[in-house]
């Protein structure tokens, strides 16, 4: 399995209610959610919403998705279409929603701290792999545990319980 | 070696005798709660699981607290969604507006919450019955879908951090004052998936109430739980609001921490948070002076009923600045009640203030004090994130209610002492 897009680079503390402010939660609509993904991030020089396509990628530095448990936030970034999250580190909750939902998410410093907006980038999630195809560089990232790895093949926390729970 | 008091809270939840930081395990949950944000996606999640029935009606708790009394029609939906949810499943506790609260005020009130637990809550704030010694930790809507299905959740077993707070803070030094020093101190990830635990001689000093709003920002530090050991003042505050029977846990004398660290709470100066981090703090020395639009106090934080008396006593016989408004929002019905009954409310709203009915409000930019372009509110609430009262270019710092009531008269950040 392999992600590969355009690059929306984000800095640090990136916390929930920039990624979808609370002044949208009274939705739950992930396309309606994801209208308004990143719509704080007031001082990115690129608006997610309008500039994201299907299989886009975000990068960022420490902490993303601090903040609120709103799994809305994770939805928003699936709903837009990104393809991965790459950050130095992940706030707990988001990290556990993101692998519940099945969105990937991987850590990884040395691909945050080298890799600018607007590169070019593909992600083996097999084997952790990045390329940055912009800047001909490849970084390793740290894999999955093989609970994750588990719950993802199966499609996240849901599917997981159906298949223990004898439902499916 | 020995375990953290959280580690082994969740060793004796999963079944185990014992277990170490990193171990991914399976525990059985206490209680299971969700908002009006966060349990309509898990009511969605639950019924794409499958099951006919929760894991146990006593044991799932929904309280419509965020956007209620019901802000907008998309809001209403959701509550209208939950509510019949709620019923059709014959949870015991559903808390319709009229008898809900702010859920973090609301669930330790009601002795949902006892020492020992295992608790799960669709919402960042749940880490705040760590208070009583139960390991509680917010998750999100497919956490809770599953918890209230088969009654556990996954968890990867945190290292912890030892805050051993020493001595007796000052007359104006609060919870909410020690709780920012340390966010201040280790940053916004300081304690990121660790536990923070709560030690030392200077507890005595800290009521319960202080206690909530310490074990309330953990989060806010990135930790997966803050936790405090149980005292006489626990023991007496969960006979007095609950039937249920509290389980004590300790940490072992050789449990391994990652960082200790030693606070020396008579040191302590009132703490203000800068935008746009909660770590961005200063001094009330430091920070007094800057004026201000708005004073909320209130919220999961600090809307417990020490936190109105502490509003009142400064408050009283006052009037606060003409142009502040000053949004106070007491936690839960009985504490309305009680700021009520004991004349709080009449001094909150002599001295121009507005008393509202419990909710969440404005700490997330909901309703009830939303801000303009260039607006600054000091507030009690937990969070200053970009936007998060309202305007992204307006501006929220964070406070104890001594340092808002004090600032609410003068009209910018003021020290309690001077007012």
């Amino acid at each position: 399995m392999n992600a590969h897009g355009k690059v929306f680079k984000y800095g640090n503390d990136i916390d929930t209610d920039v990624i979808i402010p609370a002044r949208y939660l009274n939705s739950s609509d992930p396309k309606e959610l994801a209208q308004h993904c990143m719509e704080d991030a007031i001082h990115s020089t690129v608006k997610f919403a309008e500039n994201v396509k299907e299989g886009d990628i975000i990068v960022a530095e420490k902490n993303f998705g601090c903040g609120s448990s709103r799994e809305h936030a994770p939805i928003a970034i699936k709903a837009s279409g990104i393809s991965c999250v790459i950050a130095k580190s992940f706030a707990r909750i988001f990290y556990r929603n993101s692998i519940n939902i099945g969105l990937p998410i991987l850590e990884c410093e040395d691909a945050a701290n080298d890799i600018d907006m607007g590169d070019d980038v593909e992600v083996d999630f097999n084997t952790g792999v990045i390329t940055n195809h912009t800047k001909n560089k490849t970084y390793q990232a740290e894999p999955f545990p093989e609970f994750m790895q588990e719950m993802f093949k199966v499609g996240g926390l849901v599917e997981q319980t159906k298949i223990k729970l004898g439902l499916k | 070696m020995g375990m953290t008091m959280t580690q082994k809270i969740l060793a004796a939840h999963a079944g185990l005798d014992s277990v170490k930081a990193g171990q991914l395990i399976e525990a059985k949950l206490d209680l299971v709660h969700g908002n009006d944000v966060t349990t309509p996606v898990a009511v969605k999640a639950f019924n794409t699981i499958g099951v006919k029935e929760v894991f146990d009606k006593d044991k799932v708790v929904v309280v419509p607290d965020h956007f209620t009394p019901n802000k907008d029609i998309k809001s209403a939906e959701h509550c209208k969604f939950i509510r019949e949810f709620s019923h059709e499943k014959g949870l015991t506790n559903y808390f319709e507006v009229g008898q809900m609260g702010i859920e973090h005020c609301l669930i330790p009130e009601a002795g949902l919450v006892v020492c020992g637990d295992v608790t799960i809550g669709a919402d960042s704030h749940t880490c705040t019955y760590g208070a009583l010694g139960a390991f509680s930790t917010g998750v999100g809507s497919t956490d809770m879908a599953v918890g209230m299905a088969r009654g556990v959740a996954w968890f990867k077993v945190p290292s912890a951090l030892k805050f051993v707070l020493k001595n007796k803070p000052a007359k104006w030094v609060s919870g909410k004052d020690i709780i920012l020093h340390i966010i201040g101190m280790i940053g916004v990830d300081g304690a990121l998936y660790k536990s923070m635990e709560f030690t030392g001689d200077g507890l005595q000093y800290l009521s319960m109430d202080d206690r909530f709003t310490i074990a309330n920002m953990a989060i806010e530090a990135g930790g997966k739980n803050g936790i405090f050991p149980v005292d006489e003042k626990t023991l007496e505050y969960v006979k007095e609001h609950s039937t249920r029977t509290p389980v004590i846990y300790e940490a072992d004398e050789d449990a391994e921490y990652d960082a200790v660290y030693e606070i020396d709470l008579s040191t302590l100066r009132p703490t203000v948070s800068f935008p746009h981090l909660p770590e961005n703090t200063k001094t009330i020395d430091e920070a007094k002076g800057l004026e201000m639009d708005q004073v909320v106090i209130g919220s999961c934080t600090n809307g417990r009923m020490s936190d109105m008396r502490i509003a009142a006593e400064i408050l009283k016989g006052k009037k606060t600045n003409p142009n502040i408004r000053t949004i106070i929002l007491p936690g839960t019905q009985k504490i309305w009640l009680q700021c009520v009954e004991e004349g709080l409310a009449k001094i909150f709203v002599e001295a121009g203030c507005v008393f509202s009915t419990p909710t969440c409000g404005p700490c997330l930019g909901g309703h009830m004090g939303i801000l303009a372009k260039g607006e600054r509110a000091l507030s009690t609430t937990n969070r200053n994130f970009v936007g998060r009262m309202g305007h992204p270019e307006s501006e929220v710092y964070l406070c104890s209610p001594a340092v808002a009531a004090a600032s609410a008269i003068t009209g910018k950040i003021t020290d309690p002492e001077e007012v």
